[in-house]
């Protein structure tokens, strides 16, 4: 995934001259990631601006850098310091053009992984999706794959609106064949990433994965799961969603973040809303527990994984 | 340094300084009257600033400001008929009556906006000014911020960065005493804000902004420096906040010894009395207030006049 991302925003900006990137470390060191690999020889210092550390500031003049035509890619390394860079996202960018009256527009991209499982803590382990699916104004994007986290980068730049771009570090090494070509996938429409009847897993990001696990387990007995790839969870496709609660009469939703308040809660309304009258079970949350993320092997008691799902799956059939 | 403006230029600084005090005086009686609800923070005293200011720029240089912004708008060239009827929230105002008066905007005057958090404009501003670099157009941006925003971090990760890229960004500080109700002596343990400039690499000067000339003299000579590609400038400009923080702050917090030495500092009156040692007629100056206060009856009455936006509109605006 580190590399489509990287091909993403190359792509770009040899197609956009514009485009500048803003951030800790994306020079020659190329990203904490490694998802900068080659940029800053390629397109030099003033369109790869590798800055001191000060993600609030940085996240600013972003802004300032988007309402002046020039569409920004900021860095912040770890999800968990998006919360420095809120006033200039939440406060900033996700309402100028709305105060102003349609007078601007802020193409600015907030690039951020989600850094878990590693035993790095409370501090560098967090999901924060849901926190910007709060603030009208922006999208969010949370890719699953290294295909789809190209072709929405693609999309999101072109777009033009405010975006957290949130990837994930377990996802940066997983290869898969990507589309070489110009191959934008509209935001707000999600992936069936498996088809099946009996009910619906929608998750997203670092959830997916576990999620086609438990479904091939699953199926094995015979209980065929959909699972929905959310892909964006602002705009949220929630159409998508009750289509295929429609279907199944089933839905458990999936994700690494906490529960309580998590985007979990949303998607299960979407379908509430939109398909209540087709639901044979309460809807089934998996989530991580509402505690600080610990670290060593504790960590384990507190994110979901494969099993969970399953379980909630039986749980829904039951 | 500054040779001293002409006669012609200073009359032109005095009418505009009435029309800004006869701007926030309709805005305050508005809001009095009910015509508008939030609040409003008027920048009444501090006019010299914005004018003497605006008038160092060529059109196509740009301004930030914050939510004490309206003289810094009017400066920058915005009527104050659009200004009036954004701060009534009607369709007609520069924001189309979704800003109000703490979220005004002229993209093609290059007033950038005004904003309600603050300090959170400085690394905008900067990030415009970047922007400028980028593009070679050399552009120059202004961004004006209180006393109390040079205490946010926001204000010195910007300083850092900007002298570390000579960003062409003039930064003007009204010290106008005040952080809401808290004294700059209380806040900010050393003489002069300008002196935050030595530690971070930057010229930082002190002026008396209640003198336009003056505050034309400094911002000049730092947009020239911008202009040059030698970087960023803090100038800390002097004043005297007499109105309350925003229309519907609490508190006294002057006596009236203190609220005397305020009117003292009161900018026009004194650059009337240079005005007419320098020649003008008392007729002029009269004809200038008149102009102004004209100008400002005319677009509150323009801004009663308009329509509210249309309720089916309050979508408009989200996403590009
Ligand atoms: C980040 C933030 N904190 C607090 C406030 C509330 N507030 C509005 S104006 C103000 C005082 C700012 O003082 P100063 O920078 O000196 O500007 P002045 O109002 O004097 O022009 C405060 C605390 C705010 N709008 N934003
Ligand atoms: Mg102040």
């Amino acid at each position: 995934m580190a590399e489509a991302i990287n091909e993403a925003i190359r792509h770009e900006m040899r197609r956009n001259k514009d485009i500048v990137l803003l951030g800790q470390d994306i020079g020659a060191y190329g990203g904490s990631f490694g998802v900068y690999k080659g940029l800053y020889d390629e397109f030099g210092p003033d369109r790869v601006r590798d800055g001191p550390l000060c993600e609030a500031s940085t996240a600013g003049w972003g802004v300032g850098l988007a309402i002046s035509g020039m569409p920004t890619i900021v860095e912040i390394e770890f999800l968990d310091f998006l919360t420095l860079a809120s006033d200039a996202i939440c406060n900033q960018a996700a309402k100028m053009r709305y105060f102003f009256g349609g007078q601007v527009s802020v193409p600015l991209i907030l690039r951020a992984p989600i850094v878990n499982r590693l035993g790095l803590g409370a501090q560098h382990s967090q999901s924060l999706e849901a926190w910007m699916m709060h603030t009208p104004g922006l999208h969010v994007i949370v890719p699953s794959n290294a295909a789809d986290a190209k072709g929405l980068l693609i999309a999101a730049i072109r777009d033009g609106n405010p975006t957290v771009f949130i990837e994930h570090v377990r996802l940066y090494a997983a290869k898969m064949p990507v589309e070489e070509e110009d191959h934008p996938i509209p935001l707000g429409k999600l992936r069936v990433a498996r088809e099946g009847t009996d009910a619906t897993i929608a998750t997203y990001s670092g959830m997916v994965k576990p999620s086609l696990e438990a479904a091939a387990k699953l199926a094995a007995e015979g209980i065929e799961c959909e699972v929905l790839d959310l892909r964006t969870l602002a705009p949220l496709d929630r159409e998508g969603i009750c289509a295929s609660v429609r279907k199944t009469g089933r839905l458990i939703v999936a994700h690494e973040a906490v529960k309580t308040a998590g985007a979990g809660a949303e998607i299960a309304q979407s379908a509430m809303e939109g398909a209540f009258d087709y639901l044979q079970a309460p809807i089934q949350r998996v989530a991580a527990r509402d505690l600080p993320i610990p670290t060593g092997k504790l960590q384990d008691s507190v994110f979901p994984g494969a099993a969970d799902v399953e379980a909630a799956v039986r749980t829904a059939m039951a | 340094m500054t040779t001293e403006p002409e006669l012609k230029t200073l009359l032109g600084w005095y009418g505009q300084m009435w029309t800004i005090r006869y701007f926030e005086d309709n805005a305050i009686a508005s809001f009095r009257q009910g015509l508008f609800t939030g609040s409003t923070h008027p920048c009444i005293g501090q006019e010299a600033i914005a004018v003497g200011a605006a008038a160092a720029l060529e059109p196509a240089d740009q301004v930030l400001a914050t939510y004490r912004g309206h003289g810094h708008a009017i400066a920058k060239g915005l009527e104050p008929r659009s200004l009036m009827a954004e701060l009534l929230c009607k369709e007609t105002g520069c924001c189309g009556g979704r800003g109000g008066s703490m979220h005004l905007c002229g993209v093609d005057k290059g007033f950038m906006g005004t904003n309600a958090i603050v300090a959170a404009h400085i690394p905008i501003a900067a990030g415009v000014a970047l922007a400028n670099q980028l593009k070679r157009n050399g552009r120059v941006v202004v961004v004006f911020f209180g006393d109390g925003a040079t205490c946010e971090g926001a204000f010195f990760e910007t300083l850092n960065m900007a002298v570390l890229w000579k960003i062409p960004l003039v930064l003007v500080c009204e010290n106008n005493g005040f952080a809401i109700s808290v004294p700059t002596r209380t806040a900010i343990p050393i003489e002069n804000i300008s002196q935050r400039a030595d530690g971070f690499g930057l010229p930082g000067v002190t002026v008396d902004g209640n003198d336009p000339a003056l505050v034309h003299g400094a911002v000049a000579e730092a947009v020239a420096r911008a202009r040059r590609g030698e970087g960023p400038t803090l100038i800390e400009c002097k004043t005297v906040r007499w109105e309350r923080h925003s229309a519907i702050s609490a508190g006294k917090y002057a006596n009236e010894e203190e609220a005397m030495k305020w009117k003292k500092a009161d900018p026009i009156p004194r650059l009337e009395k240079v005005l007419l040692a320098r020649g003008a007629t008392e007729a002029q100056l009269q004809a200038l207030r008149e102009k102004a206060k004209a100008v400002n009856d005319e677009a509150l009455a323009f801004a009663i006049a308009s329509e509210s936006p249309k309720p089916a509109t309050v979508g408009d605006f989200v996403y590009a």
